[in-house]
Order: C-alpha cells, then structure tokens, then sequence
C-alpha cells in the first residue's frame, strides 16, 4: 500500500492508543492540546512525535481545564482539535464540554476510561464515565458518545468522531477504555482517498447576513473561522442566533431546545451498532467496549448449549440506540449488560425496553473484565 | 427568536462605533465604573495601531470585565471563568496569523485563571492580556480576592481582608513575561499608548489597570462615587517606569506604582518552537500549514 508520510496505510500492529492518534492525523486534526494522565498518555505521546512531521501543533497544557479551552479555540481558529485525557481530567473538562455544546464547537475528547470514583484505578479498567459522558457538564444537552471494542476501532472510530464532530458541530467523546488502548492488535490504515473525512460546515452567503447560530436545514448551523471579518461574537450565556446573550426563558427555550433537537432529530444518521447473530436470537447481551469483546466468549458457549443468544454491539453510546432496542424488545425473551460499572447505561437500556422484556445487568466494579462466565451464567438463567 | 433592538438618542454618533456592537449598548455596567474608560482606551489603541481587524481576536471569561468582549466589534469570545487564557491559546496555535487579546478581571485572570496567567507567562505565550482589578468580585455583589488589599471590607470578608493580595506585575514578571505594565483609569493617554505598545509587543504582554467599583468595592468600603475614587488615584499614584516589581505592591488606599516595568525581547512561545523543532526535528520537520481552507 501507498503510504504518503500523513496516513500511515498498511498493515500495523499497534495498541489502541497509538491507533487513535493515528486516526486523528487520518481525520484532518491538526491541533491537540493534552495533559498527561494513565491511561491516555501514550496518545499524546504519538501526537508529539507525528505532528511535527504531519504540520500538526502539539502543546502539553498546565492542566485538563486549560486543555479542553485551548481545543475550543483552536476550533474556532479553523483547525480540527482534539484532548485525550481519563477519569480525573475528564471531570476537570466537563464545565468546558459545556461551552462546547452550547457555543456549537466541533471537536474531540477521548476518555481512556480507568477505574474511579477519584484517583481510583490509574492502570486499570473501568467504564464508570459513561454517565458522565451523557451528563457531566451542567445544564441540559445531547451529546454524541463512541465506543470501540478494538485497536482497528480506535482508529476508525476517532476519524468518525472528527466527522460527526464536524457534521454536528458537538464535541464528540470517544469512551475507550484501558483495556482497549493498551491491547496491541493488527490495524489496517486505509490508503488515503479511502478514508472518508467530513470537512467543516463552512458558511457561504452574504457576509452580513451570516448567523452563527443560525440551523440550516439539518438543523445545524453553519460556521465560519475567527480572522476572516464576520465579527463574529460567540459566548456560552444563552444567546440568539446572532450568539449575543439574551437572558430570559422564551431565548433559554429555542437556544437548549435547539442543542438537543440537533442531535435528538438527527439520532438515525448518527447511532451505530453492531449486530451479532441477533436474528434468531431470544436473549440479546447488550454490550460496549471492551465488555462486549469479552461477551463473544459467553455467547460462543451459550450458542454451544444451544441457546438462542445474540448481541447488540453499541459503537454509539449516547445518543442512546433506542430504536434499535425498542425493536428487538418487541420479539426477543431478555436484554443482558454487561458493563465494568455497577449500572449506567443499563439504566438506560431498562428505561428503552420497560415492560416488555426481562433486562439483566451483569456488573463489574473495574481493575478487570468480566469472567465470561459470568456473562453466560446470565445467558443462561435469562434464557431458562 | 427575536433580536432585540435598542435606540438610544446619539447611537451611532460615537468616534469608536465601528469598533463597538453599537446594538449591544446600552453596556451592564455601573455608572462611574471604570471599564468603560479601559474599553475606551483599548479601542482607540485599536484603531491607531496598523493591525487588521480582521486578524485582531479579544477573549474574556467571566465577571463585569468579562462583558468586555461582548461590546466589541470584533471576533469575540465570551468564555468560562477563569479559561480566556487557554481558549486565546488555542486561537493564536489554531491561527499563529491572528492577534489575540485576553480582557478580563482580576478574579478571572488572577483568582481561578492563575494558573493559566503563570503558564502563558512562562511560555512568553504570543498574547495580550489586560487586566481590569477592580479589587473584588463585583458580578457577583462584592466579594474579596487574592487582589483585595489587606483591610478593605467585602460581603465574604466583612471584618475586613486578612489575606495578602498578589503583586500582579511582579507575579507575571517572575514568570517570564516581556512586556508589563500598569496604569489607573486616570491616566487614560497613558493607559492607551501602553494599550498601542502591548499589542505590537512580541511575546507576552501583560497590562493591568487598577479600576474603581463605586458600586460594590467603593459602597463597601465608604470610598465614594467613581469620581472620589479616580481623586484617590490622582492623589497616590507614582510614576516608576523600569522599577523592579517586587515595590509595586498596592495596600489599601495606599500609593499606586504605575508605569512600564518590564519590556523586554525573547523568544515567543511559536518562535521558540518552530526554531527548536526545525533543528532537532530537521528537514522532515513539516510546520503548522494555519487553519483549514473555508473557501475563501
């Protein structure tokens, strides 16, 4: 395969990590600003050594609240822009995710997910910020949040957060987890004119009737950059299309209504699953992440016993697949989650199935992955 | 969703209304506070300095002089509090074309930004940040900071401030900054000159203007109107230019040490990059390319 320097084509044997970096460069991102932390660091450390040879710009911020500020700006400046961090910076970030979904900011912030609460687990697993990715940040908003279960994800996933980031203008998460930044797997690097990048929505009529805020017909506005003489004023105060602050409830209403309707009406362009032997299936493992590489072994052995068992692989997180749930609910006996917490998305998976199936949780506190048999043993007790 | 629309009698008539949101004004700020003079001032530092308009950027976080970006006719971002500094960061790395300037107020930069003040400092970061201490967070109705002078009463502090302020100048000046100043509202040409010298400054340039709050800080502390206050600055101000910083500290009412203290030539933090990364990186060393192209 070609390999022009920038995309690294071909066939490589990297960890996550380093494959999310990789799909960076291969997503346009030009701009990263990080601060060290288990289990993202190797990320950062890629960036600083490709983007001076890539035309990238690296800068190591003082903190997480400095990093997640800086990715902002430099989106406005015209770049694509991404922070990685984990569990502790991805709470320092949260206010700042805020300004980003409220100012309409394409950008990305991946979250290596280890276990919490607090310091918690700096070398191992978790996948405890998953509600945090839904809700961190005060005040209401959708959000898109990715999940990949492998180091071929990690990169074709980064270059879809770029794209929805971008086709959005959201910051995207992208929920990896230690497991999957530190497994070392084959991971294939299209040729770059198979790589699919969304460039930004960039505004093309009159100058002075340009409004920041303004949906087209998607519902989402378009953007323009900072320098080039629109004026432009940007705030995270509630505002009008223009973008200046109006504070009262009827400008509250269309401004937040308008943040989560972008993403609410658009949820089919954006929802990615995976299905897995879902069409005779009775019993249906929902899973994430890493969670869901280790329940392929459950359902392998469940299949064996002959258990009609299959799995709803979610690549999207938030916004939450509930189409694709609520339809399996209607045929299917039972809905299994494992996940390395003890009950978030599950939460939410009950919410979208209520009545009309059993649901199951299959919890894990982090430090490590579930035993699949732990996840067969639910198999197996839902499908009696 | 409406636009809401003022006017007002003389709208439009003012010398600096190109670079102001003339439908933004009237302005939240209080009669006789100080701010409007430092915009004032930055404005018409603006449209004497050669720089673009298009390339010239003001950030601000949160508080009264946060509201600074929102009156500009500029690019202008209305941020979190305490974060101008690194969202500017990004604008400059983002686009090393624009001129970036930060203004905000003491608790932003120097309170819950300090942080970030010290670093952009340290790394003569290619900014401009001015300072507007007012000595109190007045948004929220009058409370001390790390720039409230030991003595002087606010809601949080209603026996008086125990703490020792910060030194801002000799804060930013041990961190590495360039270019340092500090003026009060009264002295407006200078102030505006220092505005002219900071945005042409290579590096980190770092203004502060010492404000007065008749509102709050001024109410609080039975100090007057605005007039009365700016009288006290008339009264204790002394001009030092190239004095060491560690004696501008300011005590409550005490003498004010203004002028220029620190203007000097450094590396910028993209000058330092570029060089170091073309000599150790090589010739495979492929340099920011700027922003995307929009078409244009």
């Amino acid at each position: 395969m070609k390999n022009n320097g920038v995309v690294l084509s071909g066939a490589h044997f990297l960890d996550g990590d380093h494959a999310c970096a990789e799909g960076a460069i291969a997503a346009g991102c030009r701009f990263f600003a990080g601060y060290p932390i288990t289990p993202s660091t190797e990320i950062a450390e890629r960036i600083a050594q490709r983007f001076p040879l890539v035309g990238g710009t690296f800068i190591q911020m003082e903190d997480e609240l400095a990093s997640i500020a800086a990715v902002l700006g430099a989106a406005w400046a015209g770049t694509k822009a991404m922070t990685v961090t984990s569990g502790p910076g991805f709470s320092l970030m949260q206010e700042n995710i805020g300004l980003g979904v409220m100012t309409e900011t394409p950008c990305v912030v991946v979250d290596v997910q280890r276990g919490g609460p607090s310091t918690g687990l700096p070398t191992l697993t978790g996948q405890q910020d998953m509600m945090q990715a839904r809700w961190g940040s005060h005040g209401d908003y959708e959000i898109i949040a990715l999940s990949p279960s492998s180091p071929q994800e990690c990169f074709d996933l980064t270059i879809t957060c770029f794209n929805l980031a971008e086709q959005f203008r959201v910051p995207v998460l992208f929920m990896m987890d230690e497991c999957v930044g530190h497994m070392t797997e084959k991971v294939v690097i299209p040729e770059p004119d198979k790589i699919k990048t969304v460039s930004r929505r960039w505004y093309r009529g009159p100058k002075e009737q340009y409004r920041p805020f303004k949906p087209a017909e998607d519902g989402v506005p378009m953007m323009v950059r900072a320098g080039k003489d629109y004026r432009i004023h940007i705030t995270g105060l509630t505002h009008d299309e223009r973008g200046y602050p109006v504070i009262n409830a009827e400008c509250q209403n269309s401004c937040v209504t308008h943040l989560v309707d972008k993403i609410r009406k658009n949820r089919e362009k954006i929802v990615m699953v995976d299905e897995y032997q879902l069409k005779d299936a009775e019993v249906v493992v929902v899973a994430y992440g890493i969670s869901a590489r280790v329940a392929f072994k459950a359902i392998e052995d469940a299949r064996a016993r002959g258990v009609k068992v299959g799995m709803l692989r979610l690549i999207t997180v938030w916004p939450f697949p509930e189409r694709q749930i609520k339809q399996l609910a209607e045929r299917v006996k039972a809905f299994i989650m494992p996940e390395i917490n003890l009950g978030q998305v599950y939460l939410e998976l009950q919410r979208v199935v209520a009545d009309r199936a059993q649901t199951k949780h299959v919890p894990h506190c982090g430090g490590w992955v579930h035993d699949p048999k732990a996840i067969f043993e639910a198999i197996m007790e839902c499908a009696r | 969703m409406s636009e809401a629309t003022v006017n007002l009698p003389g709208l439009g008539q003012h010398p600096l209304d190109d670079l102001l949101r003339v439908d933004r004004i009237p302005h939240i700020w209080c009669p006789t506070c100080g701010l409007g003079i430092v915009l004032n001032s930055f404005l018409t530092a603006v449209r004497e300095s050669a720089i673009p308009r298009e390339d010239l950027v003001v950030v601000s976080g949160i508080g009264c002089t946060g509201r600074a970006a929102g009156y500009v006719n500029l690019d202008s971002f209305h941020t979190t509090h305490g974060r101008a500094i690194p969202f500017a960061i990004g604008l400059k790395l983002g686009n090393p074309k624009l001129k970036v300037v930060i203004i905000s107020g003491d608790g932003d930069l120097v309170s819950i930004g300090g942080n970030h003040l010290i670093h952009a400092a340290r790394r003569n970061m290619d900014l401009t940040v001015i300072c507007v201490n007012n000595f109190n967070y007045a948004m929220t109705g009058g409370q001390f900071g790390p720039t409230t002078p030991q003595g002087a009463k606010l809601t949080t502090a209603p026996y008086g401030s125990f703490e020792h302020p910060f030194n801002i100048p000799f804060l930013v000046d041990s961190c590495g900054a360039t270019y340092v100043a500090r003026w009060t509202v009264l002295q407006v040409r200078q102030m505006t000159q220092t505005f002219k010298e900071a945005l042409m400054h290579s590096g980190f340039s770092f203004v502060e203007v010492i404000s007065p709050c008749p509102t709050v800080y001024g109410r609080r502390n039975q100090l007057g109107s605005g007039l009365e206050i700016v009288k006290y600055y008339q009264e204790k101000s002394v001009v030092k230019n190239d004095i060491d910083t560690r004696e501008c500290e300011i005590t409550y009412q005490g003498p004010i040490v203004v002028g220029r203290f620190v203007q000097k030539r450094k590396p910028t933090y993209l000058e330092a990059m570029n060089d170091f990364l073309r000599s150790s990186v090589g010739e495979k060393f492929v340099p920011y390319q700027g922003p995307m192209d929009d078409g244009d």
